[in-house]
This record gives C-alpha cells, sequence and structure tokens, in this order.
C-alpha cells in the first residue's frame, strides 16, 4: 500500500525524483483486468514471456541448486527459470500470452478468478 | 580591486558582454530580429576562445529552451537570448524551465508579437509569459540590461529561488543603440556571479536523479505551491543581490526606482527605454515648478506591490504607461497589478492608465509632456476614460 500523501514541504522541488528506482513503488498492478494464468504443464522456461513484458512483471525464479549455491524462489520444482508474475506491477497487456510459443499462458479476466485461486502465481 | 571601464556600446553588446563575463558552460540559441546581435557578438567569443561555452546552434527556438532545460539539468550553467515569436514559440518550455526549478538566464529583446509581423520594440512579448514562473527585469539602457544578467544569475541560482530569469531590454531601441556604459572588469563580474553549483545535477551518477517525470492529481499542486513560495521568496533574495551589487558599482538598485518622486504630485510609472525619455521631461517641466515625478519598474516578477504602494500612495495623480495591450481586459496588464495592490489602502492617487508604443512606434517628450497635462484633470478627481491609448492615429 502506499503511504499517505505529503504535504509540499515534504517532497523535492520541481517535481524531481531523488531516490533510484523507486517507481517500484507505484502499484501498477492495479490497473489491470485481465491477468496472466500459466500453465505449467506446457510451460518449458523459455522464458520468452520474461523478455517481452513491458514491466518487467514476470519473475526469474529458479530452483533450489544447493550444488551451485543457488536459491530458488518458486518453490515448485517443476518451475524452473519462470518464477510466476509479479502481481503487484502486472498490467494484464497479455503480450506474455501472445508471444508464448507453447500457448502457456491464458489471459483470463480479474473479476473470473477465485478468491481462493487469487495467489496463482 | 573593482574597476569600470567605459566602452561605448550597443544594449546587446552589453548583454554579450555580460555573457563573455560569465562564460555559461551552455548557450543554445537561435535567431530573431533583434535579439541577434547578442548572438553574433557571443559567437565571435566562443570562436576566438575568449569563453568556454559549448555553443548549441539549435534548429528554433522551442529547441534552444529545450537544449538549456536539458543542459541545465544536467548541471550546466545555461543561458540563450530570444525575442518576440521565438519566446512565443518556446512558451510550452518556458513553463517547462521553470516547473522544473532550473535556473536559466534569458535575455528578452523585446519585440512585439506578430501579426501583423513586426520587428520593432513592444512589450508584449514579456507580458505573455509573466505567469510562467520566471523572473522577469526590466532595462532602462544598456549599462542596466548589463547589470540584470550578472545579477540574475545570482538570482536564479541561489537555492531558495532556483527559478529562470528573463532580462528584458527594448529591441532597436536600447538593443542597437550606442551609448556609453560603464562595465566591470573581468574579475569583478566573475567573483560575482561566483561559481556554478548545480543542484541535483543528472550528470552526478552518484545521486541518480529524475527530471521530468509524470505528476498527477496528487502531487502538481503541491509541486506549483512550492513554486509560487520561492516565487514570493525570490524578492528577499533579489533584494539581497541589489544590496551587494549596490556595494560594487556604489549605483542603487531597488524593484521600482523612483525619479523626483519625493514631493512629486503627479507621476507616471513606465518600465525600459521610455523611463529615459521621461526623466529628460521630467528635468524640463521640473525647472517650470512643476512637481513631477517617475517610478521606473524594474522587477516585474516577483511582483513587489508593497513597494509600489509606499512610492505611490503620497501621490494625487498616477499615468501606468503600458508598451503592450491587455486585449480585452480592463485596463492593460502593469495597471491592473498596480491598481490591485492599492485595492486595501484608504491613501492612494488617482490614477489612469496608458496604451503606447505599440509595435515600435516612437515614444517622445511631446508625449510625455501631454501625459503629464492631461494628469492635470486626474488630478482634480475628473478622470475621464480610465483605459487610453496614446501615440495612435485616431
Amino acid at each position: 500500500m502506499s503511504p499517505g500523501l505529503k504535504s509540499w514541504k515534504e517532497i523535492p522541488i520541481g517535481g524531481k525524483i531523488v531516490e533510484p528506482g523507486n517507481s517500484i513503488n507505484y502499484k501498477t498492478g492495479d490497473w489491470r483486468s485481465f491477468r496472466p494464468v500459466h500453465d505449467i504443464e506446457k510451460c518449458t522456461n523459455c522464458m520468452i514471456c520474461w523478455m517481452v513484458c513491458p514491466d518487467g512483471a514476470v519473475k526469474v525464479g529458479s530452483v533450489d541448486c544447493p550444488e551451485k549455491g543457488r536459491k530458488g524462489t518458486s518453490n515448485n520444482p517443476k518451475l524452473g527459470n519462470y518464477g510466476g508474475i509479479d502481481l503487484e506491477h502486472c498490467k494484464g497487456c497479455g503480450v506474455c500470452a501472445d508471444e508464448c510459443p507453447f500457448k502457456a499462458i491464458t489471459m483470463v479476466e480479474e473479476k473470473e478468478i477465485k478468491e481462493e485461486n487469487k495467489k496463482i502465481i | 580591486m573593482v574597476q569600470k571601464i567605459r566602452k561605448a556600446f550597443t544594449g546587446s553588446e552589453c548583454s554579450a558582454e555580460a555573457m563573455r563575463q560569465i562564460n555559461p558552460d551552455v548557450v543554445a540559441a537561435y535567431p530573431i530580429t533583434p535579439q541577434t546581435p547578442i548572438m553574433h557578438a557571443f559567437s565571435q567569443f566562443v570562436a576566438d576562445g575568449a569563453v568556454d561555452t559549448e555553443f548549441i546552434t539549435v534548429e528554433s527556438e522551442h529547441s534552444a529552451m529545450s537544449a538549456c532545460v536539458g543542459a541545465s539539468a544536467a548541471g550546466a550553467r545555461s543561458m540563450t537570448a530570444t525575442s518576440s515569436n521565438g519566446l512565443a514559440l518556446m512558451w510550452e518550455i518556458v513553463y517547462i524551465a521553470s516547473g522544473m526549478r532550473l535556473p536559466i538566464v534569458m535575455n528578452l529583446v523585446n519585440r512585439t508579437l506578430s501579426a501583423p509581423i513586426n520587428i520593432h520594440c513592444d512589450h508584449s512579448d514579456a507580458m505573455g509569459m509573466r505567469d510562467s514562473g520566471w523572473i522577469q527585469l526590466f532595462s532602462e539602457n544598456g549599462e542596466e540590461a548589463y547589470e540584470n544578467t550578472l545579477m540574475a544569475v545570482r538570482i536564479a541560482e541561489h537555492p531558495d529561488v532556483l527559478l529562470p530569469v528573463a532580462v528584458c531590454q527594448d529591441g532597436f531601441i536600447t538593443s542597437h543603440s550606442v551609448e556609453t556604459v560603464d562595465i566591470l572588469d573581468d574579475e569583478t563580474a566573475k567573483n560575482f556571479v561566483r561559481e556554478n553549483k548545480p543542484i541535483d545535477p543528472l550528470l552526478d551518477v552518484d545521486h541518480p536523479v529524475t527530471y521530468g517525470p509524470l505528476d498527477l492529481f496528487d502531487y502538481y499542486f503541491e509541486h506549483k505551491k512550492q513554486q509560487m513560495l520561492a516565487m514570493d521568496k525570490s524578492a528577499d533574495v533579489i533584494r539581497q543581490v541589489f544590496d551587494e551589487f549596490s556595494r560594487i558599482t556604489g549605483k542603487s538598485y531597488d524593484f521600482f526606482e523612483g525619479y523626483m518622486m519625493d514631493d512629486a504630485e503627479k507621476a507616471i510609472v513606465c518600465c525600459n527605454s521610455s523611463a529615459g525619455t521621461i526623466k529628460t521631461v521630467i528635468d524640463e517641466l521640473r525647472a517650470k515648478g512643476e512637481k513631477v515625478g517617475l517610478l521606473k519598474m524594474r522587477v516585474f516578477r516577483p511582483f513587489n506591490n508593497r513597494q509600489v504602494v509606499e512610492k505611490l500612495k503620497h501621490l494625487k495623480a498616477v499615468a501606468v504607461l503600458e508598451r503592450a495591450a491587455g486585449m480585452g481586459s480592463y485596463g492593460s496588464m502593469i495597471f491592473n497589478e498596480i491598481r490591485s495592490a492599492f485595492y486595501e489602502e484608504s491613501q492612494k492617487p488617482n490614477m489612469i492608465n496608458y496604451v503606447y508604443g505599440l509595435g515600435g512606434r516612437e515614444f517622445d517628450p511631446i508625449q510625455a509632456k501631454k501625459i503629464f497635462e492631461d494628469l492635470e484633470a486626474v488630478k482634480r478627481g475628473e478622470l475621464g476614460d480610465t483605459t487610453r491609448t496614446i501615440g495612435v492615429r485616431d
């Protein structure tokens, strides 16, 4: 959640942004009306979805690989490099679904997503 | 050791000389009469290696101001010059320069706006950007243009201000006329303007900053409030800079400078070169015993309403002269602001407004005398038409 709005005394002048990379704080996920739903059976981890996403909202995950000292971000061993969608920033543009050569992503209307499935990765 | 060097310079040469002594990092400009001689003279300095300036010959005034905005945001001390429709062309960027709080200094050689096309002087160009958030200084002659330009750098770059400044002078009348002027030595001028210490420069990669991002209804108003307050605060900074420069030159500087105002009963308020004409008429009329005076406006933005009230309230009749028409407004721009300043006052002069000299129409001593004559009736309370024109063939 974004913090309470600040007074003119508390913000930099001229509309300058002096904290680098703080666009991550702006939760554009609110703008979404369709969300990408991932089919793990069809996914080959080609990462084309990650390449084309205009928001960088496809997470790069990896399975735990203790021999190489790598810690995974997903706990599903079948997910490999695809680490799910950053739903706080995904705007639902559907380019990932469009570009996926294996049709592993489908765009589903937000209102169709059942409450219990809202946390789909 | 302050040295004054006497030169015979046109107003343009005075501005170019100030720019040479300031030695800005970047100048981006596009030619337009009557500003062009400033850039001609300055580009000669660049070619001769007399300055270290990166001179960008852009393809339009819109690009000139855009380049200055980019350069200034990067941390470069940036300057430009323009007039009339050149200023009109860069209008959107003028607001951006001020909104982004960039200390750009611009020489604005006042020339009237088209249509019809006219290369000659009036103040419609400056008036068009009076609410853009730029500080506006007006110059009676070349020497004042020189001084205002040096002071403009200090005012713009002051951390409490960080607003761009326009230094105005009359096109052709001042810019192209040769007068004897006193120029400061390079060392004194350089020490006065000080080294450029940019705030949040883009080129400081250790402290990354973004300029010109999107603002929406959540924060735009707050940013504008900061700008409004900076404009108010700039009056204090202008006062400080005036005082400091005064100690160097021995002359005095003020937002509104009075000539023979102490015991005056009738006065004219105006800015730029017409002030000089009126002063000679005042000398003549004073010799005949008439109590007349002149209040010359040097700073229009920020508008020093308190000082204008202080300096005019004891008068019986005042004529505010404006070299620009407020099309469709009740009275022209400066007139309205002075009048508004007096709204709460119980002691105020009778005031009328003259639009004069549009498009370079000559303003001569005969017109000035006529105005002082007209003010006799105004003294008695017979205002007649509050808003008038003078010098036009009816």
